[in-house]
């Protein structure tokens, strides 16, 4: 994909709806609370996402993360693709830090305090270097790229994510020849994050999490360290201040809340694929052709608006429809072998 | 005594279903969380789940602590089970895979976990089937034969809960202990028709 000029606020349209439509759930969502509420099996049934919905929404939620608007030049591509709205983007989270239930993030992190950031970029460079919370946005020019997001649950989303090159942040630190690969760090501060001070919020998972990028793939100028989402800096809940994504791979890559970055010369290792190997490779591409062992990658659903009747069930696409931009950098892989 | 039953027997009926119209109503209208396919299969299947263990509770608790009224709604509750299950079937086939029945039909035999989830449903429909009346009396002892099956089913219902998360497996571990108990609590009666075997 090419960003070419400069054009401004195609998105606008998209916001402002967004928003009327928030509202208005809101307030349906305030009135169903009546009986949200009085249902009386609620106890007998824990499970209730509703009743999470209703607690979101409702008006005594006490602080708000702060996001601030950004300067960024808007994404000129031609993708045409429906986006995922501002309220499902922000609410609709796999971030274990937060709790495991896609609703967990947006209710625990509100009061992630990112204030003082530092995000470390070290290893095999000549050039080693740290960026503190307001260099995060202001160190590179800033651009919006509108990427499809598929997770490896088979649910994707279309987000205009704000960024930068992954590859402008790494050449600032002149990698040696012996940077063959790249590991991210999410932060480790398990007062601040429930999911790393208990398992059972946590999922499981050994913190901090970890992700592994080839330095070619990493070069690509696909991969974006994004600061913000429709316009304004990330939400806590989606990665605040700073995190990675790599379009056409599964959304797992794409870690959230970076602290550190570092060139090394093995591979590193990444959470997801330590915990279970067989079910979560390395690569993680996206490939229709390679099932998860639990369910099939074949197609997947796009989550825009409407309700259960909404007919979103659509191909998955080899590396998500990013081939051209990607598939060289695999010529000589076995994709199966190397999912 | 039998007004009593009467309106137990109702608020089983408004705690079943009002939480099921109420959470279909949200979900029909984009309200039930950022997505309401995932969120309606997760709460039917959790709500198949907690009926089915409330139903084999009901014996040792009316046998514990005297209460043979509770025994009047066992079938309630069990239907309800069923009832469930049906919805997150139903959910699975309509909403998630969208009557792709090739796709279906792979995932029921590719899938351990669906397809224990699947021999799970099949041995809820036979013994939601056999709780008619007239069909309970013409079965005669073979009735009580089939359904210990639902040991069996509530079995399956725990592996296949476990084996559907990611590795958050706490949750599905605390239902599969209490099924476990539940399970134990009915050694007794294992054990007798071993030995009459
Ligand atoms: C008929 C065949 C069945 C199919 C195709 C099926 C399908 C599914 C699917 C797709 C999930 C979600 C997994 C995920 O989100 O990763 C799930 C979870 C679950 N199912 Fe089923 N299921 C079946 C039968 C049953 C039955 C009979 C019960 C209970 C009586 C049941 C109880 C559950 C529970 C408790 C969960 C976990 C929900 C959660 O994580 O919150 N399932 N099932």
């Amino acid at each position: 994909m090419l960003i070419k000029s400069s054009k401004q606020s195609d998105l606008k349209e998209h916001q402002v709806t967004d928003e009327s439509v928030y509202l208005q759930r809101r307030e349906l969502i305030k009135k169903m609370g009546f009986v949200g509420a009085g249902t009386l099996l609620s106890s007998a049934i824990p499970s209730v996402a509703n009743a999470k919905g209703i607690d979101f929404f409702s008006s005594k939620a006490e602080k708000t993360f702060q996001r601030y608007a950004l300067n960024f030049t808007a994404d000129s591509s031609k993708n045409s693709e429906i986006l995922t709205p501002e309220a499902k983007v922000t609410s609709h989270n796999n971030f274990y830090e937060f709790g495991t239930s896609k609703s967990d993030p947006v209710k625990n992190s509100q009061g992630f305090n990112v204030k003082p950031w530092q995000l470390k970029i070290s290893g095999e460079c000549d050039n080693p270097y740290t960026l503190d919370l307001d260099d995060l946005t202001k160190s590179f020019a800033l651009e919006e790229r509108i990427y499809r997001l598929r997770c490896v649950e088979a649910w994707s989303m279309v987000i205009p994510w704000v960024g930068f090159e992954l590859a402008k942040l790494l050449q600032k630190a002149q990698p040696n020849s012996r940077a063959k690969y790249v590991a991210f760090e999410t932060l480790h501060d398990p007062e601040q994050m429930p999911g790393q001070a208990s398992r059972r919020i946590g999922g499981g998972i050994d913190y901090p999490y970890v992700e592994g990028l080839r330095i070619d793939e990493a070069m690509n100028p696909l991969a974006l360290m994004s600061v913000g989402l429709y316009g304004k800096t990330l939400p806590a809940q989606n990665g605040a201040p700073i995190r990675l994504v790599v379009p056409w791979k599964y959304g797992f890559k794409s870690i959230k809340s970076i602290v550190a970055i570092k060139f090394t010369q093995s591979r590193p290792t990444s959470t997801w694929n330590v915990l279970a190997p067989s079910e979560y490779g390395f690569y993680a591409n996206v490939n229709p052709e390679v099932d998860h062992p639990r369910w099939s990658q074949a197609s997947e659903r796009r989550i825009t608006s409407g309700g259960l009747f909404a007919r979103n069930r659509i191909d998955t696409l080899p590396f998500n429809g990013y081939g051209e931009e990607v598939a060289d950098m695999y010529r000589n892989l076995d994709l199966r072998k190397n999912f | 005594m039998k007004y009593k039953v009467i309106f137990f027997k109702l608020f089983i009926h408004l705690a079943a279903l009002l939480p099921l119209v109420n959470a279909y109503y949200l979900a029909l209208t984009d309200q039930l969380g950022a997505d309401p396919v995932e969120s309606i299969i997760h709460f039917t299947g959790i709500g198949a789940f907690n009926l089915l263990l409330l139903g084999l509770a009901i014996t040792p608790v009316s046998k514990r602590f005297k209460l043979s009224m509770l025994l009047k709604v066992r079938r309630l509750v069990g239907l309800y089970s069923f009832t469930y299950a049906l919805c997150h079937l139903l959910n699975f086939l309509v909403f998630e895979i969208q009557f792709d029945w090739s796709l279906f039909f792979n995932e029921i035999i590719d899938r351990p976990y669906i397809t224990v989830g699947m021999v799970g449903m099949l041995t809820l429909l036979a013994l939601a089937i056999t709780s008619i009346p007239s069909l309970k009396k013409r079965m005669g002892k073979s009735w009580q034969k089939l359904h210990n099956w639902v040991y069996l089913a509530v079995l399956l219902v725990g592996i296949h809960f476990y084996w559907s998360v990611k590795s958050e497996i706490i949750e599905p571990s605390i239902y599969l202990f209490i099924t476990f108990m539940l399970l134990a609590l009915r050694f007794k009666k294992f054990k007798k028709k071993i030995k009459k075997d």
